[in-house]
């Protein structure tokens, strides 16, 4: 490792445009550039049209935007692992960085395997070894209950960036050449085929980009309480969401799960009613800023997480917190 | 058409232990719960259990739980037998519990193709352990066969494999062929409780028991290409300030009041 090989940055494209993982990736390997070489970025998409334009404002040396119909989001993951596996021959990196988004979490642990690279999931921090200029990532383990310290020991390190664990560079620092990087696909036909896509009808704020999210858990003991939990977040101008026990037993649409499995949320104010806050369940909530907890148990674990929290029963608390909130809000 | 359908196992540390009961040993860089909690099948293996025998109800079939470990507590990993599961295959040895990922898909290719055909093979997405969700993916690159991850419905028709994956926004439904290798989340719904016809029915089973000397696979294949250096947790100190009231419903409202004053609503 080291020997001024650069840094190979997967960036993503959504929507037209490049998605936020691709800055903070950008920043994640200028925090290890040192013992390596330049940083080199890899966009691919389909009818991406001026190829100047998406990369503007990216820091990096190099810019290699690969245009396929193949390419078009994270679908035919085939695809993109032609391009990937074939900029890595070429460019020769020391380090390989992708998302923990789908694409990155499917596509990593592959070129990893084919290429005999160690691979390390999910890290929130990256640095190099400086005895070894081994890749060393932390990355939380057992649903969040500790972190571990691993050493990728291999020549070629691949690893994924668990999404908000970087500040996203946005100033230009050294910008390149962005260079047209066409890619044969001819072996890129997917044996998995794309049929339907369905997407969640969400009334009012996503839960992802709300300020304020309020949630119940298991200890509601069923449907009902949500609407009561609903009404409560319409009042606050927030967004609603449930932990994972409570859409396991089928009481809301997954849709509303917050946690490692389910959404992550980033809100000011997180409000969590009968939650206990199982590492599982806190692996989704990292990003917030004030967490407050009412739960009758005193040694649940949320507490360790909140600013504020009440030691008591949710179904006297809702309601009376409910109203005052009310009241307060002048509604 | 019978599917013969494989589904890969692991015994945790049940995530439930209260993390306070945790303990992490250092020698292993694995956490340890008291010796009266019994470790679990991982929950999202249960998941892709739950999987094979709906499908195998829906259109027949044998289902064999594939399992690699050091020690295994047999009354847990029975488990799936007690579910329905057909046939256990264990995969047992020093030191195979800490194998890193790709040496681990190097042993469930190996034990897999000693197995023989398969049409499916359903995994759990992820292990509530290390979360790595990496081992069903370098296994899929191990057998050569389409890799298809987070379902939470999974169906087979004419020959036909039909799954709709979780996506964060919605659901995706795609297609492949057979054979096929599909990791399982947890929105398929809950995994069923063993019957006690089922329990009966498993004690009567005895699980095939392999050594990596039956797999006939080199050291070569298991060496780590990662290593764990430290398992630690991250210092916090809890700062939390307790609302007091006479009631709960007076505690409500000086939450709010509280909240107000922080003007974090």
């Amino acid at each position: 490792m080291g020997n001024g090989n650069p840094v190979l940055v997967i960036g993503e494209i959504q929507s037209g445009t490049v998605s936020a993982i691709t800055g903070e990736l950008l920043a994640a390997a200028k925090a290890i550039q040192g013992q390596n070489g330049p940083v080199v970025l890899s966009l691919r998409g389909s009818g991406i049209g001026d190829i100047g334009k998406i990369s503007a404002g990216l820091a990096a040396s190099n810019i290699y935007v690969t245009d396929d119909s193949l390419l078009d989001g994270y679908q035919n993951v085939d695809a993109h692992l032609i391009v990937v596996e074939k900029l890595i021959n070429e460019v020769r990196p020391s380090v390989v960085l992708f998302g923990g988004t789908v694409l990155g979490r499917d596509a990593g642990p592959r070129i990893a395997f084919r290429l005999g690279a160690g691979f390390a999931q999910d890290c929130v921090s990256l640095t190099i070894e400086e005895a070894t200029g081994n890749l060393i990532g932390e990355r939380p383990v057992y649903g969040g209950a500790s972190m571990a310290r691993v050493a990728v020991t291999t020549s070629l390190a691949i690893a994924t960036v668990r999404p908000g664990s970087f500040d996203p560079i946005s100033a230009v620092e050294d910008t390149g050449e962005t260079i047209d990087y066409p890619v044969d696909m001819s072996p890129g036909s997917p044996e998995v085929k794309l049929i339907t896509q369905v997407r969640d009808q969400v009334e009012g704020q996503r839960l992802e980009d709300a300020d304020i999210v309020v949630a119940g858990g298991r200890g509601f003991g069923g449907p009902d309480p949500f609407q009561d939990l609903e009404q409560l977040a319409r009042l606050l101008g927030g967004a609603m969401g449930a932990s994972r026990a409570a859409c396991d037993a089928g009481w809301l649409s997954h849709a509303y799960q917050i946690g490692l499995t389910g959404k992550s949320i980033s809100a000011n104010l997180y409000l969590t009613f009968a939650i206990s806050g199982a590492s599982q369940h806190m692996a989704g909530v990292s990003a917030v800023k004030n967490i407050v907890a009412v739960n009758k148990d005193e040694g649940a674990n949320i507490f360790n997480d909140s600013r504020f929290g009440v030691i008591g029963d949710w179904e006297k608390v809702l309601p009376a917190f409910t109203e005052k909130v009310r009241e307060l809000l002048g509604n | 058409m019978p599917l013969d359908i494989i589904v890969t196992a692991k015994q945790v540390l049940d995530p439930e232990t209260p993390a306070s009961a945790l303990r992490i040993n250092q020698e292993t860089h694995r956490m340890e719960a008291p010796a009266n909690i019994p470790p679990v099948v991982n929950g999202f293996d249960e998941n892709a259990v739950e999987a094979a025998l709906q499908l195998r109800e829906k259109v027949d079939g044998k289902v064999t739980v594939l399992s690699v470990g050091t020690q295994f507590a047999m009354d847990v990993i029975k488990k799936t037998l007690s579910m329905g599961a057909d046939e256990l295959v264990l995969v047992q040895g020093d030191g195979l519990d800490s194998l890193d990922p790709f040496a681990t898909a190097q042993v469930l290719g190996a034990a897999i193709q000693k197995i023989g055909k398969f049409d499916l093979l359903l995994c759990g997405r992820q292990a509530s352990d290390f979360d790595q969700a990496q081992v069903p993916l370098a296994l899929a690159e191990v057998l050569g066969v389409p890799a298809i991850t987070l379902a939470q419905n999974v169906d087979v028709q004419d020959n036909r494999l039909r799954v709709d994956r979780v996506m964060t926004d919605g659901y995706d439904t795609v297609e492949s062929g057979l054979p096929a290798l599909v990791t399982v989340s947890n929105e398929i719904g809950q995994a069923r409780y063993p019957t006690l016809r089922g329990i009966m029915a498993a004690s009567r089973k005895q699980p095939t028991v392999w050594s990596i000397g039956d797999l006939g696979i080199g050291p070569e294949s298991l060496l780590a290409k990662v290593e764990i250096r430290e398992l630690f947790v991250p210092t916090q100190e809890s700062a939390c300030e307790f609302i007091d009231g006479a009631t709960d419903e007076e505690k409500g409202i000086n939450l709010a009041l509280k909240l107000r004053e922080a003007k974090l609503i």
